[in-house]
């Protein structure tokens, strides 16, 4: 049976214009969000592809280790090409896949269809935004043509402005600098969308809590990146024309640029957390069935998240040189980021006490990343640590903390706010047999990988190296099969979207039971959004105004519109000749 | 639908606020001043006080150019208030990093001091 | 309300062939209000990034001024604190005339506005001829940034071109707007590596503020074009508008810049 929402047959924001141009010079939102999807998945594949190469390369430590009788130009290559591997990997994860992840590709998807708008504020800036990750992303392939770089994706001074090759650095800095444009732009465009464009009735506090994240990070990318910007510059300039503001033969300190990087690379992390936590909210509500416990003060830690970032940079610099004074103002700073966090989980699991849970793909992602969140968020605090983390630094617990909360938080969150929103992309519904398959596999591949890098980080291995004492390698060898795992998870993954593309069920407007007002137009929507006026702009998590209806094969508003009878039946209105309108008047 | 046209055919509400040139004029000429006495203090050597009193000039034509020439004083609070908020975490950002580095510094002169007599 | 249905999009067509407002109200918009009031914002909010993004040049300055106040004393002497106020005239008076020039498109007075505009421009043309001056004048003196080739604070004097030292008036005599200053081949090694870090950020800072100078010529350039074709009225001026609050930054950034690198006594 076809649901009588879903428009696959009709006119959509897919086939209403056809041809690469069309995409490619596009200014609808929709569009963009999908390109940059499908270019992260790509980045994220390439990215992949090093980790792999990464943990193949630990698993068999008897061809690394350092012995006299093979030959040191081996050594040293085999050594070159570990440190190539583990830059560009870290890299293009940090730079293109995570930081632009979810707020380009799901947030705008999704952020205008929640505000009940046609589009962003400024759609010719956001093309552009997109076209400047693109270029971004040229730049990075660009620096493994001219020899790739070694200097590890934090680029510090002053092997990268001395014996680094000079013109992989300056690639892989124009690289970072251009995508922190894109960046830049995106943040820029929600946050006048979200203040000058929200549906009439839909007060702040009557937002979701998924815009709520969404502005957060878009604070962070607007007032953090910027820095990185000039760092990155100074940089380039550094290397080429040797101004010696790092240097200090030249009177420069290279510990300036680690507080520069890091300015921007702290909160970098919560531009990449805060919208995974925004797509968990939403997740968490609509899976149970229930209104979101503690909206106010989940969209209060949200900001309260993003203001304390600023202020906790130097924790990646104990060891630096950094000042004892210094040291210890930040660490005592970096316990209390802890806090808005935890609230955020502490409400995500009271949200799921006496609701109707149901086990769909996108709650098994979401549910799994309290876990996962909750092991990278605690393991922070022992980093947070000052005496601590003289013990841990550079070792494997560091590691395995980011992997947790990048890969186990925004990674998971990414596929699991895709399998959410994908009825909605593509009119078609996900497998849900395969979608849990995937779920498992990377789920226990990703415990199996990292989970043994914090022991054996606490033991001493050091992060960086491409070979490690021999009583490290049996950590190493579950890591690598731990790898292999979410190798498949993620093809499985990869084989499901496109599978459910060509040929999955066809999906009506709202089949999860969401009540933000995405939900309330067609699936796929139209070019403008909304065909009709959005129905309400009222509490974004009371489940009570959506219904069951089995013909739909999904959820209806319980109470349509006196003028809207007919509320999806799109075709069936028009032969009753139910009046129509713009979203405006 | 219409009627929406006609409200926005000015783009402002009702009318723009427009300044007079006389009231930019009497900016440029008081910026100018400033400038001067800027010059002026900055060849006379006033004991430590320098950087304060060039700042303080330079942050009175700053709110200036802010306020008339930007035309902050009429628009919208916030606009304002988020250039506020960028300059505030710039001297954030500045009073950590000069600490920082000013905490090690000793250290710097000390090794430096120790290589250049053998 | 009744409006006749919707007809099916025709590929290549906007839906809702109705076309509402006036003909600068983007679609998306629902008035020339609501457009306005989200390009103003928009661009206050770029205004707050690019005071980011100068933010670490001015770290860099507070720091190393901090710690070595008696190294930026000594270089800012080889400044020209004549040419630098100069300069700073100039911009202020290009931000009363482009200040001017919004309220002639407020008031449709084309052809002020134009003018005002070709002033503003004319400028900042002036202003990067007065920095072109000053930078060519440090080049044929040797007043660059350690790492320089030409430049005559490097660690070793080995390294310093002899060139450069038989010609550069700052290498042998010291500054000539101070005389009372040590040249700087009196200097030790150490001095003239501390030096070479104000010349850097000096560089650095003044090079920036100089492409964003660029960058806003263009953007005058583009905006005096349109003035021409008559694009601009009192009911859409907001390229004027954002153009012109883009330029005052450049010059309050500029009014930083000059007592902080020029006027160090």
């Amino acid at each position: 049976m076809i649901p009588s929402s879903n428009a696959l047959d009709r006119t959509n924001y897919l086939n209403c214009q056809k041809g690469w141009w069309s995409w490619f010079w596009t200014l609808d939102h929709k569009r963009l969000g999908l390109m940059y999807l499908w270019g992260v998945f790509t980045m994220f594949a390439l990215g992949g592809f090093f980790a792999m190469m990464i943990r193949v390369f630990l698993m068999h430590p008897e061809t690394a280790i350092w012995d006299p009788a093979v030959q040191l130009s081996d050594q040293l290559s085999k050594m070159d090409l570990y440190n190539r591997a583990f830059t560009v990997h870290g890299a293009v994860m940090v730079f293109l896949v995570i930081i632009p992840g979810i707020p380009a590709a799901l947030g705008n998807f999704v952020l205008p269809m929640m505000l009940g708008a046609k589009d962003v504020a400024f759609p010719r800036l956001n093309r552009f935004s997109f076209h400047l990750w693109l270029l971004g992303a040229l730049c990075f392939v660009t620096t493994f043509l001219v020899g790739g770089l070694d200097t590890g994706w934090t680029f510090y001074p002053t092997y990268s402005t001395g014996s680094a090759e000079t013109m992989a650095v300056v690639f892989g800095t124009l690289g970072a600098f251009i995508l922190g444009f894109s960046s830049i732009f995106t943040g820029l465009n929600f946050v006048v969308t979200i203040h000058k464009m929200r549906a009439p009735g839909m007060t702040w506090f009557k937002m979701p809590l998924f815009l709520w994240a969404i502005y957060a990070t878009a604070i962070l990318q607007i007032l953090a990146t910027p820095v990185i910007g000039i760092s990155l510059l100074l940089l380039m300039v550094e290397a080429t024309l040797k101004i010696g503001i790092f240097t200090p033969e030249l009177g420069g300190d290279p510990v300036f640029f680690q507080h520069l990087f890091w300015f921007y690379s702290h909160p970098a992390v919560y531009i990449m957390i805060l919208p995974a936590m925004g797509v968990m909210s939403e997740l968490i509500a609509t899976f149970s069935r229930k209104p979101i416990f503690g909206y106010k003060s989940i969209a209060m830690s949200s900001l309260a998240i993003a203001v304390i970032s600023f202020i906790v940079w130097g924790h990646h610099m104990f060891l630096s040189g950094q000042s004892t004074l210094m040291s210890t103002i930040f660490s005592f700073l970096t316990f209390a980021v802890a806090i808005p966090s935890a609230i955020k989980v502490f409400n995500w699991v009271s949200t799921m006490y006496k609701g109707s849970i149901s086990f769909a793909t996108p709650m098994l992602y979401a549910l799994s990343i309290i876990w996962l969140f909750g092991v990278g968020g605690l393991t922070g605090l022992f980093l947070s640590s000052m005496g601590v983390d003289i013990h841990l630094h550079d070792t494997y617990f560091v590691v395995a903390h980011f992997h947790f909360v990048m890969v186990g938080s925004a990674i998971f969150a990414l596929i699991g706010g895709v399998y959410y929103w994908l009825p909605k992309m593509y009119g078609r519904m996900p497998s849900e047999k395969i979608g849990r398959m995937t779920w498992l596999l990377n789920f226990i591949g990703f415990n199996l990988t990292f989970l043994p890098q914090f022991v054996a980080g606490t033991k001493g291995m050091p992060r960086r190296y491409f070979d490690y004492d021999p009583a490290f390698a049996s950590y190493n060898f579950w890591s690598s099969i731990g790898a292999g795992f979410i190798l498949v998870g993620m093809l499985l993954t990869l084989f499901n979207i496109l599978g459910t593309i060509r040929r999955g069920r066809l999906a009506p407007a709202n089949p999860w039971g969401g009540v933000t007002l995405e939900w309330m137009t067609t699936s796929p929507p139209s070019e403008h959004n909304f065909e009709r006026d959005p129905p309400f702009a009222g509490d974004p998590y009371d489940v009570t105004l959506v219904n069951y209806k089995d013909e739909q094969e999904g959820f209806v508003p319980a109470k349509p519109l006196k003028d809207d009878p007919l509320i999806y039946d799109y075709q069936a209105s028009l032969k009753a000749g139910v009046a129509h309108s713009n979203l405006h008047p | 639908m219409s009627d929406h046209d006609k409200h926005d055919e000015l783009g402002h509400g009702n009318q723009p606020h427009v300044l007079s040139v006389g009231l930019l004029a009497a900016v440029l000429v008081a910026l100018l001043i400033l400038t001067g006495l800027t010059v002026y203090t900055g060849k006379k050597d006033l004991h430590g006080l320098d950087l304060g009193i060039a700042m303080f000039i330079a942050t009175v034509k700053a709110t200036m150019v802010c306020l008339i020439f930007m035309h902050l004083k009429w628009d919208r609070r916030f606009n304002g208030m988020i250039f506020l908020f960028a300059v505030l975490l710039v001297g954030l950002f500045l009073a950590f990093t000069t600490l920082d580095l000013s905490q090690y510094q000793p250290l710097v002169d000390e090794y430096r001091r120790n290589q250049v007599a053998p | 309300m009744t409006t006749t249905a919707a007809p099916a999009h025709a590929p290549g067509h906007e839906s809702g062939a109705v076309h509402h407002g006036p003909a600068h109200l983007q679609h998306h918009f629902q008035t020339s209000d609501q457009q306005y009031d989200a390009s103003k914002l928009g661009l206050w909010v770029f205004l707050l990034t690019e005071v980011l993004f100068f933010s670490a040049l001015f770290v860099a300055y507070t720091t190393y001024r901090s710690l070595h106040p008696e190294v930026f004393a000594y270089a800012a002497n080889f400044l020209d604190t004549n040419l630098g106020a100069a300069n700073t005239m100039v911009l202020l008076l290009s931000s009363f005339t482009v200040a001017w020039a919004v309220r002639n498109a407020q008031l449709g007075q084309r052809k002020l506005l134009i003018a005002n505009l070709a002033v503003t421009l004319l400028c900042a043309g002036t202003f990067m001829g007065i920095k072109y001056e000053e930078y060519s004048h440090k080049y044929h003196e040797g007043l660059l940034w350690g790492g320089a080739k030409h430049s005559i604070f490097k660690y070793n004097t080995s390294y310093i071109r002899p060139d450069v030292k038989a010609h550069s008036h700052a290498w042998n005599e010291g500054s000539p707007f101070n005389h009372e200053i040590a040249p700087v081949k009196n200097l030790t090694a150490e001095q003239r590596r501390e030096v070479s870090i104000f010349f850097a950020i000096y560089f650095c800072l003044t090079g920036l503020h100089g492409i964003h100078v660029l960058a806003g010529m263009v953007l005058l350039t583009w905006l005096l074009i349109r003035s021409i074709r008559g694009e601009f009225s009192p009911q859409y001026y907001t390229p004027i508008d954002l153009g012109a609050l883009y330029w005052h930054l450049v010059d309050l950034v500029w009014i930083f810049l000059f007592p902080l690198l020029y006027l160090i006594a």
